[in-house]
């Protein structure tokens, strides 16, 4: 929190995809952290949501002044850090929905996938998230788009 | 150069960490130097930015690739552009200078016809944009809001999302864009207006107005949407298009805030909403915890926000976590406006003190301790108390604290409040606050009918349990005061059993105390100390001797405390008369003081005593209360909140210790001249008189707070300083001992903050203190504050934030 007494108010901070030994797949910042910064984050957000009970225990969980919002699909975390007044339950499906398009537009996706081709998810993740807002509802489309991108190369 | 795929294989293929680095920090060499040569093939050059990219996903540095990116993007082939634009977005924010470098290059590229292109860019520009670019770039976003093309439509309303943020003057280019994409059909374009609306009402509330002429429009949007049957596009799990109604209602619930007409006319369709949405899904729900929020946001009827409650109180039943934690969450916040509302769903929240996941557990907790009255104490203490068997020794201190407070609020009776009490230091372990121990002690030497009864109880349960420190210093005070009631009633018997008593058992039971691994050193000093008053108060001479020899060790005790205590009393074993007068029974305290008001003294005496030190060097203030205090064993005078025991024992001895603290009128002289003695003997001195400490407690603004929990209360009112700039006063007001308050605010972008350090952060049950708040901002604005609130209440770090826009207009 910076000490200024001020804040920055905005839907969501960043965004991570981190398997379960903690190595991050994907990482995605909207606030400007430093480097250092971003480390520790990626650090403390694995262990937190590492060691969670994924049956019994919520998938909200309190991060520094913000709220993790997190999913777990086998061994990978999608994990967004949201404002504390906001709806995580909007988030949970935001997550979701992101991940279905991963599925279809990989068939079947799986760890691999994501790393070796981390552009395209990368630019999935442009075409459903803009500056932390949600930026398209329609699966269809997002994975038309995303075609055409490839089509485009 | 390898190929990223098999750069990607070789650091995967690593066995070792280091190996890793090895091949990580060879692949960067080998980058770098391809950076620097200026013959290097477009392919190349993407794989090296895709490797950099790789680089960073793996947390590497990569800030010598930058300009890389920089120079990718502008080449005039996409699939240069695309991972030129995807690098700069990921390895560069709004903070790097090297970023005004590709103002041009975005300039060119949303006017490129190709629409990847131009979304290319905006993507860029939403995300990483900072105030120059914004300020440079903002007319062609302009046009790309009123273009014809859904797809870069919705992504130029986010990107002018961005440009307010960062530069707010430019927020009015931008109203009549937001109305007009809300009057849009596509729902990427809707939401994304939506969101750029949000936004700017949220930063500027008068906005509400300027968008009211599509609040009929924006409802019937959101009637079709939520009666419609099923949509294959936008379908999720049986539920319209969730997203884009979330959203819409997230709209409704910033314009209708303190806003009477607006709110009235969207009361129907929430209501509609609220009783029509499936909540048997994650989707279902989240449409609805939006209306509840939003309900609760606006300016809504009772009837309304009841039904917003019942929702709540469905999510509680709902068998998956994350609604019960939402549920939780936000009926702590909303309890306070429909407390009867809230009190019908009492059984499901006792329910859910069950629940595996702890933050449920937690919220559940602090949710009931709200909840207690006069009807329902007897009832929810019991499920406290239930709930405390077992349950996780961080929830105890809170647990404790509460329960007595509740009890002393509520309690039906005395008898039932020492019952309770002593049931909750037997479950407490040693998780027990002095300041309750020694608010149960007042209650006994304020019932002399229940004297007997609690002594007997203790007794009992001390015989049986020895772990419980709270419980063995509670027992031990009241049988070292009470035995000779204790001893003349003799064997007892209750619905437990029979239970024997002696003399004879009374000593062994405190020398089986001492012996145990439970005595602590506060344990020990209150067995000592009841020890001796055995002394006095019975007859037989071999229980006399024992005594003595139970005291002998402690004169070699290493702590100061404990020896000197010992020392003393071996004197006083000697001198029988000045004994019976030092432990005469305790009279019953003139002042009632409870849990709340008492901490409030303690917390005030103890500002005094540390103020008092400099002051009076010579005076040994510090020691002079310490050995009164611990005679008496009310608690342990180091820690400030025990200082009323001193109080009291100042007030029976006559002496002084601290008269400046707000003390209730002192008890008639003492009753016994060796009171005198005593105090001779233990050379304390009464402290030289100080000035008292400045009661500055500032004037409670009136009007509804700003914030209002169970342990604190925050006004704020505000003034006009000069033109342009307001002044805010804060006002913290205590409900219930608080400390560490720390706030912070946010105002929207186009205003600016000072916040003056908190005139003092802990704070006593009924006391207050104020920060000022100084806002510089244009003529005319609004004033909306975002305060994040945190502190420590109840043993508990609390964190909330809020929202406040009570404050009047014309503050600028």
């Amino acid at each position: 929190m910076p000490s200024t007494g001020c804040f920055v108010i905005m839907a969501i901070h960043f965004i991570l995809i981190q398997n379960r030994q903690g190595k991050t797949r994907l990482s995605k910042w909207y606030d400007p952290f430093p480097d250092s910064e971003r480390r520790k984050i990626k650090g403390e957000v694995h262990r937190l949501v590492g060691s969670r009970d994924y049956r019994f225990q919520s998938n909200f969980v309190d991060y520094r002044e913000y709220r993790l919002v997190y999913r777990r699909y086998a061994g990978l975390f999608f994990c967004m850090c949201v404002d504390t007044q906001d709806n995580e339950l909007f988030y949970l499906e935001a997550i979701h929905m992101f991940v279905e398009i991963l599925d279809t537009f990989f068939g079947n996706v799986c760890e691999l996938d994501i790393v070796f081709n981390f552009v395209k998810v990368y630019t999935a993740l442009d075409e459903v998230f803009l500056d932390g807002e949600l930026e398209e509802t329609s699966k269809k489309k997002v994975l038309g788009r995303l075609e055409e991108f490839e089509r485009a190369q | 150069m390898t190929s990223l795929k098999s750069f990607i294989k070789a650091v995967r293929a690593a066995k070792t960490a280091a190996d890793e680095r090895t091949v990580i920090q060879k692949e960067s060499a080998k980058i770098r130097t391809s950076f620097r040569d200026d013959r290097t093939s477009h392919a190349t050059r993407r794989s090296n930015v895709a490797k950099l990219l790789y680089l960073f996903t793996l947390g590497e540095r990569t800030h010598f690739g930058q300009v890389e990116c920089l120079k990718l993007l502008a080449s005039p082939h996409f699939t240069d552009k695309r991972l030129g634009y995807l690098g700069t977005m990921l390895l560069l924010d709004e903070n790097q200078e090297v970023l005004m470098l590709i103002t041009n290059s975005l300039d060119n590229d949303l006017l490129h016809p190709n629409q990847y292109v131009v979304s290319l860019a905006l993507c860029t520009l939403a995300n990483i944009a900072s105030g120059s670019m914004s300020r440079d770039l903002f007319p062609r976003v302009e046009k790309l809001i009123t273009a014809s093309n859904p797809y870069l439509k919705k992504k130029a309303a986010l990107c002018a999302l961005r440009i307010i943020r960062r530069v707010p003057e430019l927020e009015e280019m931008f109203v009549e864009h937001g109305k007009a994409l809300l009057t849009e059909s596509n729902h990427g374009v809707l939401l994304c207006g939506a969101s750029l609306a949000i936004d700017m009402i949220d930063n500027n509330p008068v906005l509400a107005n300027d968008f009211a002429e599509i609040l009929p429009g924006l409802i019937s949007t959101l009637k079709t949407l939520s009666t419609t049957g099923y949509s294959p596009t936008f379908d999720v799990q049986g539920v319209p298009d969730p997203f884009l109604q979330t959203r819409l209602i997230r709209l409704l619930r910033a314009m209708g805030q303190d806003n009477q007409p607006l709110s009235e006319q969207m009361t129907d369709i929430l209501a509609a909403i609220a009783s029509n949405t499936d909540g048997a899904k994650n989707v279902g729900n989240a449409v609805l915890y939006e209306a509840v929020l939003a309900i609760f946001a606006i300016e809504a009827d009772s009837g309304l926000r009841v039904l917003g409650i019942n929702i709540l109180g469905t999510f509680l039943s709902n068998k998956d976590n994350n609604t019960r934690y939402v549920a939780l969450n936000t009926l702590l916040k909303v309890v306070g406006i429909e407390p009867a509302a809230v009190q019908r769903h009492r059984a499901t929240i006792v329910e859910c003190f069950q629940d595996p996941d702890i933050s449920i557990r937690r919220r559940a907790l602090e949710l009931s301790y709200a909840l207690i009255n006069q009807s329902n104490v007897r009832v929810m203490v019991r499920e406290l108390l239930t709930f405390m068997e077992d349950c996780d020794p961080e929830f105890k201190p809170q647990l404790v604290s509460q329960i007595a407070l509740a009890s002393e609020r509520f309690a039906p009776n005395k008898r039932w409040h020492i019952d309770t009490l002593m049931r909750t230091f037997a479950l407490a372990g040693n998780h027990t606050k002095e300041n309750v121990l020694s608010a149960f002690i007042l209650l006994v030497i304020d019932a002399p009918d229940l004297q007997l009864y609690a002594a007997q109880k203790l007794y009992r349960q001390v015989r049986a349990d020895l772990s419980q420190q709270g419980l063995l210093i509670v027992a031990l005070w009241v049988l070292g005061e009470y035995c000779d009631i204790l001893l003349q009633a003799g064997s007892f018997n209750d619905d437990e059993g029979s239970v024997d008593i002696n003399e004879s058992l009374l000593v062994e039971l405190v020398e089986n105390i001492l012996a145990s691994p439970f005595a602590t050193q506060v344990v020990q000093e209150y067995a000592i100390n009841a020890a001796v008053k055995f002394s006095v108060r019975m007859k037989g001479a071999p229980e006399f001797d024992r005594i003595r020899r139970l005291l002998g060790p402690f004169a070699h005790s290493l702590d100061p405390e404990l020896q000197q205590r010992a020392i003393e009393y071996k004197v006083l074993m000697v001198q029988d008369k000045l004994r019976r007068g030092v432990f005469e029974r305790m009279p019953a305290p003139e002042f009632g003081e409870d849990l709340e008001t008492q901490h409030a003294k303690a917390m005030s005496k103890a500002l005094v005593r540390r103020r008092r030190r400099p002051i009076a060097p010579g005076a040994k203030p510090a020691v002079s209360e310490a050995p009164v205090s611990d005679l008496l064993d009310l608690g342990d005078s180091a820690t400030p909140v025990a200082a009323p025991s001193s109080d009291l024992l100042a007030d029976i001895f006559g002496s002084s210790p601290a008269p400046t603290a707000p003390s209730p009128a002192p008890a008639p002289a003492p009753a016994n001249p060796a009171a005198k003695d005593i105090l001779d003997l233990f050379g304390s001195t009464p402290a030289a008189p100080t000035p008292a400490p400045a009661a500055s407690v500032p004037p409670v603004p009136s009007g509804p707070p700003a914030y209002s929990s169970s342990h604190l209360v925050l006004h704020i009112s505000g003034s006009k300083e000069s033109s342009g700039v307001a002044k805010l006063r804060a006002v913290f007001t205590a409900t219930s001992p608080v400390e560490n308050i720390v706030m912070q605010v946010a105002v929207p972008k186009s205003q600016k903050l000072a916040l003056q350090p908190l005139a003092k952060p802990d704070l006593a049950a009924g006391e207050s203190t104020e920060q000022l708040i100084k806002i510089t901002g244009p003529e005319g604005a609004a004033l909306r504050l975002r305060l994040r609130i945190s502190y420590v209440g109840g043993g508990q770090n609390i964190q909330e934030q809020v929202d406040y826009n009570g404050l009047p207009q014309g503050l600028f």
